[in-house]
C-alpha cells in the first residue's frame, strides 16, 4: 500500500477533484445557512420559554434542551434519519441533516440568548411593567432589541461551530464536502489530495470568519 | 433487544467510549496546558507558534482531522496508527486547542499584581507560573473545562464513522440486527446523557476541591434547573469570542 508514488502530492488529482469540491461547498453552505436559521429562531423560542411565567413550561423546556445539548449530534442525526421514516415522516438526507444541526445548535443559541436577556438591566423589565406593556410587547419592543444586539458575535461563533459540524452529514450520505472527498478517494485511491483540500478549505473559511466576528464584537458589545 | 446484543455490542461499546474519552481528555489536557502557557510566553516566536496551532486545530473540523490522520497520514508518513489511537490523537489535538484558549484566558485573568509580586521576589518565570499563576488560574479553568469534557464525550461518537466499536457503532449494529431504530437510538442517547452527567458531577467536585485550596468556594449557580443543568453557565453577557462550541 505504501509506495513512493502514493506518498507524493499530485496536483492533477487536486484539479480533478475541484469540480466536485465546488458542488460540495454549495451543499455545505446550504446546510449551514438553513441550519443557522433554524437554530437562531428555535433558540430564541427556547430562551423565551426559559423565562415563561409557569414552571410547567420552564421545566420541560429546560430538560429537553439539556438533553439535546449533552448528547452527540451524530447519534441525533442517525436517530432522526432512521426513526422519522418509521413514524411516517419522509425527509431527504439533506433535510434531515439540516433539521438535526438546527435543533442541536438551537440549544446552544438558547443559552446565548439567555445570557443576553439576563444582561438587560432589571429596570427595563420594571419600566415595561410600570407602563403596563403587554407580555408580548415587553419582549418585542423592550427586551429583545437590547438583548440580541449584544449576542450577535456569540451567535456567529456558533455558526462557525456549525460549519465545522457539517461534515457529520456525510454519515447519512449527504453529498457535502467530506462525502465528496471520500467518493473521490474511493474512485481514484488517492486519499491525500481530496481530504487535505477539504481540511484546508475549512480552515480558510473558519479563520477569517472568526477574525471578522472579533471585529464585530468590538463594535457591537460596548 | 436481546441480552446477547447488550453483552456483546452495547456494553463493550460503552467501555470503548469511556476509554476514548479518558485518553483523549488526558492528551487534550497536556496539549491545552502546554499550548496555553506557551501563549503567555515572553518570546514572540513561541507565542506565534502556539497561536498558529490553536487557530489551525480550532479552524478545522474534528471529523475531517480524524479522517486525515486515519487515511492520509499513513500515506505521507509511511506508518499508521491503530484506529483507536488515531481517534485519540485527533480528538486530543483538536479539543486541546480549545482547552488552550481556556488556559490562556484563565492565566490572563489572574490579577497583574500577583505576577508583579513574583517578579519583585525575583522568582524565575517557571516558579511564577508554578507557584503563583497556576494555583489561582486552575480553579477558574474547571467550569469551561467541564463543558469541553462533555463536548469531547460527544466528539467520541465520531469514531463510529471510522468503524471503531464505540457505543454509537454498537447502536448501528443493533439497529441492523433488530430492524428497530427508535429503541436503540433512544437508549444510546440516554447512555451519553448519563455519562455526561457523571462527568460534570466529577468536575464539580474537583472545582470545590481546588477552590478550597485557595480559600474560595464555587459559585452556587443560578436558575431553576440548578440541580439538573449539566453545563455551567460560562456564557455571560458580553459573550467572549473564545466560547465557541467544540463541535460534534
Amino acid at each position: 500500500m505504501i509506495t513512493t508514488a502514493s506518498s507524493t502530492w499530485d496536483w492533477s488529482a487536486v484539479a480533478d477533484f475541484m469540480p466536485h469540491f465546488w458542488d460540495g461547498v454549495l451543499v455545505t453552505l446550504q446546510a449551514l445557512v438553513l441550519g443557522s436559521l433554524i437554530s437562531f429562531s428555535l433558540g430564541l423560542v427556547w430562551a423565551i420559554a426559559f423565562r415563561a411565567p409557569t414552571r410547567f413550561v420552564r421545566w420541560p423546556v429546560g430538560i429537553v434542551t439539556e438533553f439535546i445539548r449533552n448528547t452527540p449530534l451524530l447519534v441525533q442525526l442517525f436517530f432522526l434519519y432512521f426513526v422519522l421514516p418509521e413514524w411516517g415522516i419522509q425527509f431527504s438526507a439533506l433535510t434531515t441533516g439540516i433539521v438535526a444541526i438546527g435543533l442541536h445548535y438551537s440549544t446552544y443559541t438558547a443559552q446565548v440568548y439567555r445570557a443576553g436577556i439576563e444582561a438587560v438591566p432589571a429596570g427595563q423589565w420594571e419600566a415595561a411593567r410600570a407602563l403596563s406593556l403587554p407580555y408580548r410587547r415587553t419582549w418585542t419592543a423592550v427586551i429583545l432589541p437590547q438583548a440580541i444586539r449584544r449576542v450577535i458575535p456569540a451567535l456567529g461563533n456558533y455558526v462557525i461551530a456549525m460549519l465545522k459540524d457539517t461534515p457529520l452529514l456525510a454519515g447519512i450520505g449527504v453529498l457535502e464536502l467530506l462525502q465528496r472527498s471520500r467518493l473521490e478517494a474511493a474512485q481514484t485511491f488517492q486519499y491525500t489530495e481530496a481530504l487535505t483540500v477539504v481540511g484546508v478549505a475549512f480552515i480558510v473559511i473558519a479563520y477569517p470568519s472568526s477574525l471578522l466576528l472579533r471585529a464585530l464584537e468590538r463594535r457591537l458589545v460596548r | 433487544m436481546t441480552a446477547g446484543l447488550w453483552e456483546h455490542w452495547v456494553l463493550p461499546g460503552i467501555w470503548i467510549t469511556i476509554q476514548l474519552t479518558v485518553y483523549s481528555a488526558a492528551l487534550a489536557t497536556v496539549v491545552a496546558f502546554g499550548v496555553g502557557m506557551a501563549r503567555t510566553h515572553r518570546l514572540k516566536t513561541v507565542r506565534f507558534l502556539a497561536g498558529f496551532y490553536t487557530e489551525v486545530f480550532r479552524g478545522t473540523s474534528a471529523l475531517i482531522l480524524m479522517f486525515w490522520i486515519f487515511f492520509v497520514l499513513p500515506q505521507l508518513a509511511g506508518w499508521s496508527l491503530v484506529p483507536m489511537w488515531a481517534a485519540v490523537l485527533a480528538l486530543g489535538l483538536s479539543y486541546g486547542a480549545y482547552g488552550a484558549e481556556v488556559v490562556r484566558g484563565a492565566l490572563n485573568a489572574v490579577a497583574p499584581a500577583q505576577r508583579e509580586a513574583g517578579v519583585a521576589l525575583s522568582f524565575t518565570p517557571w516558579q511564577r507560573m508554578r507557584l503563583i499563576l497556576l494555583p489561582q488560574a486552575v480553579p477558574e479553568m474547571i467550569p469551561p473545562f467541564s463543558n469541553l469534557l462533555v463536548e469531547l464525550l460527544k466528539g467520541t461518537a465520531l469514531v463510529s464513522l471510522l468503524g471503531i466499536g464505540d457505543v454509537s457503532f454498537a447502536a448501528y449494529l443493533v439497529r441492523l440486527a433488530t430492524q428497530e431504530s427508535a429503541q436503540i437510538y433512544a437508549i444510546t442517547l440516554v447512555i451519553y446523557f448519563v455519562i455526561a452527567f457523571l462527568l460534570t458531577r466529577g468536575m464539580r467536585a474537583l472545582e470545590r476541591k481546588t477552590k478550597a485550596g485557595i480559600g474560595r468556594r464555587p459559585d452556587p449557580g443560578t436558575g431553576i434547573m440548578r440541580k439538573l443543568s449539566i453545563r455551567r453557565t460560562t456564557e455571560t453577557a458580553p459573550v467572549p469570542t473564545s466560547a465557541g462550541g467544540g463541535g460534534a
